[in-house]
């Protein structure tokens, strides 16, 4: 196995050397169009290359700095992308309440392209989760998938959210839509509460949630930043697809009359 | 509070629909029974049955209730019937409260016809008690009609609303489905471990929750649907 340095004694990070790289094919594309180098098209592109650098480090911390695992060895170290997906999976889906709940009180059109966006990416994080746990448990259970009270609640909570995205893409009206997914968004959120207690009401092979007690002091800060990197690329996807959805708003809104022409 | 006063006028007056159209309800009790003898044919052992049984009868009143609840909002739309009922000087919490519990009503009836056929059928043992498997219908029913009558609602004016009202009710009904079933295995098999009460527990808590919650979010939904 290739032995790596650790992070602190490089000179440069990868995560500085990624993030200097994508500022610099920013530099680059803005030059070649005839901006300002220094111009930045979306705020949220900010939050997109911190995230990215992040990431880097914080995947080289889990992989070649973080201290082996007690029980499960170097398999352990797929729980830095494992518990940061299921956090964010929470936090983004949390978020989608909030943003409905948010729209039934206010109506307004932010909150309901904000409840298509978060529940987009709360599925694509809750997919890596699904993803990531399954690796995990087939050297750790034995099996890729067990019918335990964790798994299924997280599954059933993804599809509760995909069905609400199914309705959406079902119905027409603008109005109705918006509303209809507010609604379908708050039924589906009251699945995640069934998740995060299914390791407390059930007897689960599924470890509880732990807190920073209960880990290695050196994990957890390797975990924190990971965790950050998610969130900082979370924001980024979400304002990316609301920059979408609202393009898509406005487009599909009726073009204003052509002028009467009087011959 | 006037709206409960005006419940069980809306609840007389599904009840009354459900009469007049006795088909409906006898098609969902074939349908029930259906399932039961196709549920029995694949197993690979028919001895096998009577540990299935708690599992069989809770999939099919899911099943059912998809079917009487689409039907439940379906007759809404002919003649601009949702419509007219938006227009009620009655408060849309009533509506719902009133088509919920009919739902619930229609549920628990094919679940008193179908669960002494599961008996005859299936051969399940017995350890429980009576009153406990009453508890549980009744708490089932109501835990897949209340949140059900509010996904109804939100279907039936989709595209596909068929097909879309299992991909919404499904998952929210997995605590309902999965402690029903427990629950009516323990009465049937024993429960040694005296786990029937924490299942009946939950099974509260999920309607008490579903049942406040989803009612609020009705009046938003039909202010929409008119």
């Amino acid at each position: 196995m290739i032995s790596l340095p650790h992070l602190a004694s490089l000179p440069v990070t990868p995560g500085q050397l990624t993030g200097l790289l994508a500022i610099l094919t920013i530099v680059l594309m803005n030059i070649s169009r005839g901006r300002a180098w220094y111009h930045l098209p979306s705020w949220e592109h900010a939050f997109g290359l911190v995230g990215l650098s992040l990431l880097v480090d914080g995947q080289y911390l889990g992989l070649i700095d973080a201290p082996r695992e007690a029980m499960m060895g170097e398999t352990g170290r797929i729980m830095y992308v494992h518990v940061p997906s299921a956090w964010l999976t929470m936090v983004v889906f949390l978020f989608t309440c909030i943003f409905a709940v948010g729209f039934l009180l206010t109506g307004k059109r932010v909150f309901d392209l904000l409840v298509e966006s978060t529940t987009e990416v709360g599925i694509i994080l809750s997919i890596l989760l699904q993803a990531t746990g399954m690796l995990f448990a087939k050297p750790t259970w034995g099996v890729y998938w067990d019918w335990d009270p964790r798994l299924v609640s997280t599954t059933v909570m993804m599809l509760s959210f995909m069905g609400v995205l199914s309705l959406r893409a079902a119905l027409d009206d603008a109005e109705r839509r918006a509303t209809w997914t507010s609604v379908g968004a708050i039924l589906a959120t009251t699945s995640m509460g069934v998740t995060y207690m299914s390791v407390r009401w059930w007897r689960s092979i599924h470890q509880m949630q732990s807190s920073p007690d209960t880990i290695a002091k050196p994990m957890v800060l390797i975990l924190r930043i990971n965790a950050f990197a998610f969130l900082f690329l979370s924001i980024w996807l979400i304002a990316r697809r609301w920059r979408i959805a609202d393009a898509q708003a406005r487009m599909d809104e009726a073009p204003p009359l052509p002028p009467e022409v009087t011959v | 509070m006037n709206w409960i006063l005006r419940v069980p006028a809306v609840v007389s007056k599904e009840l009354l629909i459900e009469w007049r159209e006795r088909s409906r309800v006898s098609s969902l009790l074939f349908y029930s029974f259906a399932l039961l003898l196709m549920v029995a044919f694949a197993m690979p052992d028919v001895r096998m049955l009577g540990d299935i049984a708690g599992g069989a009868l809770w999939l099919g009143l899911l099943l059912a209730s998809t079917r009487s609840l689409d039907q439940s909002f379906r007759v809404e739309l002919e003649n601009d019937s949702l419509e007219g009922m938006v227009l009620w000087p009655v408060d849309p919490l009533a509506v719902f409260y009133g088509k919920a519990l009919a739902n619930a009503f229609v549920l628990i009836l094919v679940a008193a016809v179908i669960t002494p056929l599961l008996g005859v059928l299936y051969h399940p043992s017995w350890h429980g008690q009576p009153w406990a498997l009453a508890a549980v219908i009744v708490l089932g029913c109501a835990g897949i009609a209340g949140p059900g009558t509010l996904v109804a609602s939100l279907t039936a004016q989709a595209r596909g609303s068929s097909a879309l009202l299992p991909v919404l009710l499904f998952p929210l009904v997995v605590p309902v489905v999965m402690a029903s079933a427990r629950t009516t295995i323990l009465l049937f098999q024993g429960d040694p471990m005296g786990q029937v009460d924490n299942w009946l527990v939950l099974l509260l808590i999920f309607n008490v929750v579903h049942w406040s919650l989803d009612g609020l979010l009705f009046a938003r939904v039909v202010e929409e649907a008119g």
